[in-house]
């Protein structure tokens, strides 16, 4: 699904290397976390995916199901099927959720070829999605984001994942900010996504979020490498030990 | 008092360009006294106080620089759908063909044109009037130009509730026309009337209109100046409001070489409420200036000034705003905001926004800010799939919404919202 080779990035306005040399590859129907420490380059590492003005690739390439996405512009590779839930959700004011969610559901359709979704159809299934991630009516209606608990934009994130329907999702702290019953609603709307031909990328620092997420593969990245990769059980020695152990071994 | 050698000339040049004077009739009187005034104040210059951010010189010159006419084919002109009593001008001639009958009830509407060398009529003491009084304290000499020399307008005064919209159509067709009207409105006390303008009108486009708003009366304005890329035009709207009257005014600029729209509003009544509002969006050669001086002069008056402009590759909006509460105006409510959204570091807003305040107990606040779009919700925008553009759209018409929302009537707010929505997908930086 992604396959991620030897990326190196660095600040476009600064000399700044945030990546040096990333290499992942996540498989079809694939749950992946990557965890560590902070400042070492996750939600870097999920903005370059998704085509953030700012850094600038050096090296490597980054191919969502055989396509280049570091030629595409953003929303080129979000009609590809890439989603990024950001780790800070932003506020658009004067923009209409609904309108938002209309907007950018009917662009994808339209850049894939398929009909836009009618006025009526598309009200349906965001009143229904919106219902289980137990986001209210009148949060529909808010401009984007504005005035949102923390909690409440992460699970916006999740709906416009449920409503955008992509191949590749990429989850930046998304339970961060959520409370216990927010974070099992979050957990429930993923896995109710999870299937053969969707993947994911979770990025966490907490064991907690993996109890309700299965991961496949656990990634640890620290100084702009994924120094480490291994089953759940890399995530728990995290949790009880802390990344000394880990960045010590490779140091 | 002479004027100064180099403003004598100007208006000497232009004087000598424009067509003599009507001779008989109030009109007559009334032109005569418009044009002393503007011989005593001559033709603005750029050193004048509120023309420093707008060079006067196309305005000034003796014949308009020709401009192409535009021929919009891609969407309906507006208000085409509404029940309205249209009354149109080509090159600011009257096209009675194009019109409808000027017959309404609870109003009376006449031309300026077939009037004007009646002995005594209404609108002699509106002509000129409101003019002249929003001369000081800061000169308006075009608008006297105007008084002295339209060649035609209408005239008309609501008694009633207007049964429809009147709707003002200005067509340009010649490249070097040079049209020069001014109207008059008087709304009795509690009247109500709905005035619609729309169109480029001429290659150069002089209007002054005239609004008398008793007590009571309602007077709402909405107005789009076309789409032609090369007009100019110089407008002013005087008003003056009884107690509890309302003045709603509404303009839509997309294009347009050069726009100065002055508005001078006096609310001279209790609880009178004026709300002006603009929406510009600007795309290359393009200069727009709107210029507002609002006058508190009763108690407990609301005036709202909403100006917002986008401008891109190398525009330039310019807003100059004043209120001025006079003494005794307690319990003013006062709000202006100007703001503009620059698309790139070529274009450019200049701001003047003024409070003069001689009453204690009033609320006033005025802002003016100049941004650029914000990347960030841009690229939240794109992450979603929505291309650039669009989303460029999305947040340009959440900036304009506070101007658009001053509009009352919900279906030609819709209209304009669309017409800004394509203008936006004809028009990019980058
Ligand atoms: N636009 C930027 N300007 C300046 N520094 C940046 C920018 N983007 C990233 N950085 C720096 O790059 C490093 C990596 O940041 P990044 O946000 O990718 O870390 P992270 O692993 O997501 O951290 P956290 O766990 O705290 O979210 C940090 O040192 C950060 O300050
Ligand atoms: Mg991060």
């Amino acid at each position: 699904m992604l396959e991620i080779r030897n990326l190196h990035v660095k600040l476009e306005e600064e000399d700044k290397v945030i990546l040096r040399g990333v290499d992942l590859t996540i498989g079809a129907g694939e749950v992946h976390a990557i965890m560590g420490p902070n400042g070492s380059g996750k939600s870097t590492l999920s903005y370059v995916l998704a085509g953030r003005d700012g850094y600038e690739v050096t090296e490597g390439s980054a191919r969502l199901e055989g396509r280049e996405l570091l030629d595409m512009e953003p929303e080129e590779r979000a009609a590809a099927g890439l989603f990024l839930a950001f780790q800070y959700p932003v506020e658009i004011p004067g923009v209409g959720n609904m309108t938002f969610l209309r907007t950018a559901v009917n662009a994808q359709r339209k850049a894939r070829g398929e009909e836009e979704l009618s006025a009526g159809d598309f009200l349906k299934v965001v009143r229904e999605k919106a219902r289980t991630l137990k986001i209210d009516a009148e949060m529909l209606k808010r401009p984007v984001n504005v005035g949102f608990s923390g909690g409440e934009k992460k699970r916006n994130e999740i709906l416009q994942m449920a409503m955008l329907e992509p191949r590749m999702c990429i989850l930046d702290e998304t339970d961060s900010g959520l409370d216990v019953d927010a974070m099992k609603l979050v957990a429930d709307g993923v896995n109710a996504l999870r299937s053969d031909d969707r993947s994911f990328l979770v990025i966490t620092h907490y064991q907690r979020l993996l109890d309700h997420i299965k991961p496949d593969v656990v990634h640890i990245m620290a100084a702009g490498r994924i120094i480490r990769t291994g089953g759940p059980e890399l995530a728990l020695e995290v949790e009880n030990n802390g990344y000394a152990d880990i960045l010590g071994e490779v140091g | 008092m002479a004027l100064p050698k180099a403003k004598e000339d100007a208006l000497a040049a232009r004087l000598a360009a424009l067509p003599a004077l009507s001779g008989k009739g109030w009109l007559a009187a009334a032109r005569a006294e418009a044009l002393a005034r503007l011989q005593a104040m001559g033709l603005p210059a750029r050193r004048d106080e509120y023309w420093r951010y707008t060079d006067p010189a196309s305005l000034n010159a003796p014949e308009p620089l020709p401009a192409q006419r535009f021929d919009v084919t891609d969407e309906a002109a507006p208000f085409d759908g509404m029940d309205r009593l249209k009354i149109v001008f080509v090159d600011g001639v009257f096209d009675a063909a194009a019109s409808d009958d000027l017959a309404l009830a609870g109003v009376s509407i006449e031309r300026l044109a077939t009037t004007g060398d009646t002995d005594i009529h209404w609108a002699q003491g509106l002509y000129g009037t409101l003019e002249a009084r929003g001369q000081t304290p800061v000169p308006r000499p075009l608008a006297a130009l105007n008084s002295a020399f339209a060649t035609d307008g209408v005239l008309i005064h609501v008694t009633g509730r207007a049964a429809k919209p009147i709707s003002l159509v200005y067509i340009h067709k010649s490249e070097t026309s040079d049209a020069i009207l001014h109207h008059c409105v008087k709304l009795g006390p509690g009247a109500e009337l709905t005035l619609l303008e729309n169109g480029p009108a001429a290659a150069r486009f002089s209007k002054v209109m005239e609004v008398d708003i008793a007590d009571g009366a309602s007077f709402h304005h909405i107005r789009i100046q076309g789409r032609d890329h090369e007009r100019r035009a110089v407008t002013h709207l005087f008003a003056r409001l009884g107690a509890k009257s309302e003045l709603r005014s509404f303009t839509l600029t997309a294009n347009g070489r050069l726009t100065r729209n002055e508005a001078v509003v006096e609310l001279t009544g209790d609880e009178g409420r004026a709300h002006l509002a603009g929406a510009t969006v600007g795309d290359g050669e393009f200069h727009h200036d709107d210029t507002v001086f609002i006058t508190h002069a009763a108690v407990a008056c609301e005036s709202r000034q909403v100006f917002k402009k986008v401008l891109m590759n190398g525009a330039t909006g310019v807003f100059q705003g004043k209120i001025l509460v006079k003494p005794g105006a307690q319990k003013t409510d006062g709000y202006q905001i100007s703001q503009s959204l620059l698309l790139d570091e070529d274009s450019q807003f200049l701001a003047k926004p003024e409070l003069e305040i001689y009453a204690d107990d009033v609320k006033c606040s005025h802002g003016s800010t100049s941004g650029a779009i914000d990347e960030t919700a841009l690229f939240y925008l794109q992450s979603r799939g929505v291309p650039r553009r669009r989303a460029q759209a999305l947040l340009v018409l959440a900036f304009l919404a506070e101007a658009i929302e001053e509009i009352a009537d919900e279906a030609i707010a819709e209209d304009i919202r669309a017409r800004l929505e394509r203008w936006l997908a004809r028009h990019g930086s980058r």
